[in-house]
């Protein structure tokens, strides 16, 4: 074998099947976590700043047990600990159950960063806002759905863009939790022992794959946090 | 926070929903927890032989401890690594000579781009995938010279021309690449924030470029700075949780793979009790970022009251608490 070797895209086209199953697992992934932390981040911020401290305090300790909390950590006990040992499965198929925890586990984990970063966002509505949302006669809840959450939007889409993409670099992660994705492929693959020469080529695409991915999800929210600018 | 201002002082009505509403939350706060008990007990999760084992000072001297240590280590070796790296290319984005400033661009975005599990794969496995060929070509004496006299530095090691990544070096790489490039953005928010009269006093008054930047900019940059680093910090502690997936001995490896195999298979428990740590840990970084943040801005007004609390808001990036983003 010799250099040039080392830049043969063959092996890689051969696995090019299995490498774009990866990419689809992980886009599944990102997908369906990306719509849940969303939720799930609405949902925490709402109970932070709500009248009732019971609720504030369930959304603090949530927020602050899972922010500190390494991912692989929360992954690992929803793989291991929440599906294996208590045998809290979402069905038989371990693929899919699999996916399933992966799913709730980087959804709830991005969803404490979803929260922080609409917090930081209400911290920006001006307080004439929510005096006047008060002095018409809206609820708290009518209030925070109506005139402070839709602006609280707006001001924090770049952040939140920011959020997003960290969740789908996270997706990497799920496979220390069971779950098949690009990155088990790809570590399936390093393992052969014939797959010698085409280590440089899988590196470079699965970056390429990744890049596709970050780069327009980074542009598409700059550009929407650009025209949702609230202007003051 | 904002909580004041959002809803009125509660009156008769109000109180009593609100009542009803703390009842019910808590009610259902405390099933879920009695579900969790009950199903652990279920899977006889409570029993002894499986939560004695952390009170042992054995296991913590021979598993825990040592985990920790290699945890605290990786971050610490990383830290200061990656702050270098972000000062360098941080700097080296705001150049004057595109040759400088778009290689380092590139290289920051790059980065920040990729998946920090992917970076370390590639140190761990490429070397050691592509050593062999190069030891055959004419780069072979070149390659080996390298590795002993500098990679060593870094535990790599050479045997009949394949290179050997230990765990520790592919996790350190992966840590200061994706936190350098962090931090190096971090860095080029700081001087930026520093306002304009700053930088013109300083050649006004004849200082070269490098005598603004060292003198001038740098020095009000770090303590904007400080917050966002120290949070840039608690990220970098978790991310050393991902060595477990190379088998780099770390906290979470040494809970998850060594104990539950001696101790009855007690991943759970051996999950919460490292959970702890790690929570703690984060806590006491996050405090002192807290601290610095409250410290850096105590002297700023903003011209019009937002919710907040008053002071001005943080520059963007520069928060310890709004911008974090995640185990990026």
């Amino acid at each position: 074998m010799s250099l040039s070797d080392l830049l043969d895209f063959g092996p890689f086209f051969d696995n090019i099947d299995a490498i774009l199953r990866g990419f689809w697992a992980t886009i599944r992934l990102a997908a369906l976590a990306g719509v849940f932390s969303l939720v799930i981040g609405t949902v925490l911020a709402s109970l932070r700043v709500s009248p009732v401290p019971v609720l504030r305090a369930a959304g603090t300790g949530y927020v602050n047990i899972v922010r500190n909390t390494p991912l692989t950590l929360v992954l690992i006990m929803c793989s291991l600990g929440l599906n294996d040992t208590l045998g809290l499965t979402f069905s038989d198929d371990s693929g899919t159950t699999y996916y399933w925890w992966a799913v709730l586990g980087l959804s709830g984990y991005t969803g404490a960063f979803v929260c922080e970063a609409l917090r930081s966002g209400i911290n920006t509505v001006p307080i004439g806002q929510a005096e006047a949302a008060r002095s018409i006669g809206l609820t708290f809840s009518q209030s925070l759905r109506m005139v402070i959450l839709p602006q609280a939007f707006r001001a924090v889409i770049a952040p939140l863009g920011s959020v997003f993409i960290a969740m789908i670099k996270n997706t990497t992660v799920a496979t220390a939790a069971s779950y098949s994705e690009v990155v088990t492929e790809m570590k399936t693959l390093l393992d052969l022992p014939s797959f010698t020469s085409g280590a440089i080529p899988l590196f470079l695409g699965v970056a390429a794959g990744f890049l596709i991915l970050v780069l327009p999800t980074g542009y598409f929210f700059g550009w929407l946090a650009k025209r949702t600018a609230v202007a003051r | 926070m904002s909580a004041g201002v959002l809803f009125d002082v509660p009156g008769p009505r109000a109180r009593a929903r609100n009542r009803i509403i703390t009842v019910v939350a808590s009610l259902l706060l405390l099933g879920l927890a009695a579900l969790f008990v009950w199903r652990m007990n279920a899977k006889g999760q409570w029993a002894g032989e499986l939560w004695n084992p952390f009170l042992k000072g054995q296991i913590w001297r021979n598993f825990i401890l040592p985990g920790l240590k290699n945890t605290l280590g990786a971050a610490a070796v990383a830290t200061v690594l990656a702050l270098i790296f972000g000062a360098l290319f941080g700097i080296g984005r705001l150049s004057d000579h595109w040759w400088i400033r778009v290689p380092c661009g590139v290289i920051v975005e790059f980065f920040r781009a990729m998946p920090l599990l992917i970076m370390i794969f590639l140190a761990f496995f490429l070397p050691n995938k592509i050593s062999p060929v190069i030891a055959e070509s004419s780069f072979g004496t070149l390659q080996r010279v390298l590795v002993d006299n500098f990679f060593s530095i870094f535990g790599v090691e050479i045997n009949a021309g394949t290179v050997t990544v230990p765990a520790f070096a592919a996790v350190v790489f992966g840590l200061v690449m994706y936190n350098g490039s962090v931090f190096a953005e971090i860095v080029r928010a700081g001087i930026n924030a520093v306002p304009k009269g700053q930088a013109e006093a300083g050649y006004a008054i004849g200082l070269r470029k490098s005598g603004v930047l060292l003198r001038i900019l740098l020095p009000q940059a770090v303590t904007v700075m400080m917050p966002a680093i120290v949070a840039q910090i608690v990220v970098l502690l978790k991310d050393t949780a991902i060595g477990v997936i190379i088998a780099y001995p770390e906290l979470l490896k040494q809970a998850f793979r060594e104990i539950p195999p001696n101790f009855h298979n007690n991943i759970l428990q051996a999950g919460i009790v490292v959970g702890a740590i790690y929570i703690a840990l984060n806590l006491a970084i996050s405090r002192l970022a807290v601290w610095l943040e409250r410290r850096s801005r105590g002297s700023r007004r903003t011209a019009a009251p937002t919710m907040g609390a008053g002071g001005a808001p943080p520059a963007p990036g520069m928060s310890a608490t709004g911008t974090a983003t995640g185990a990026d």
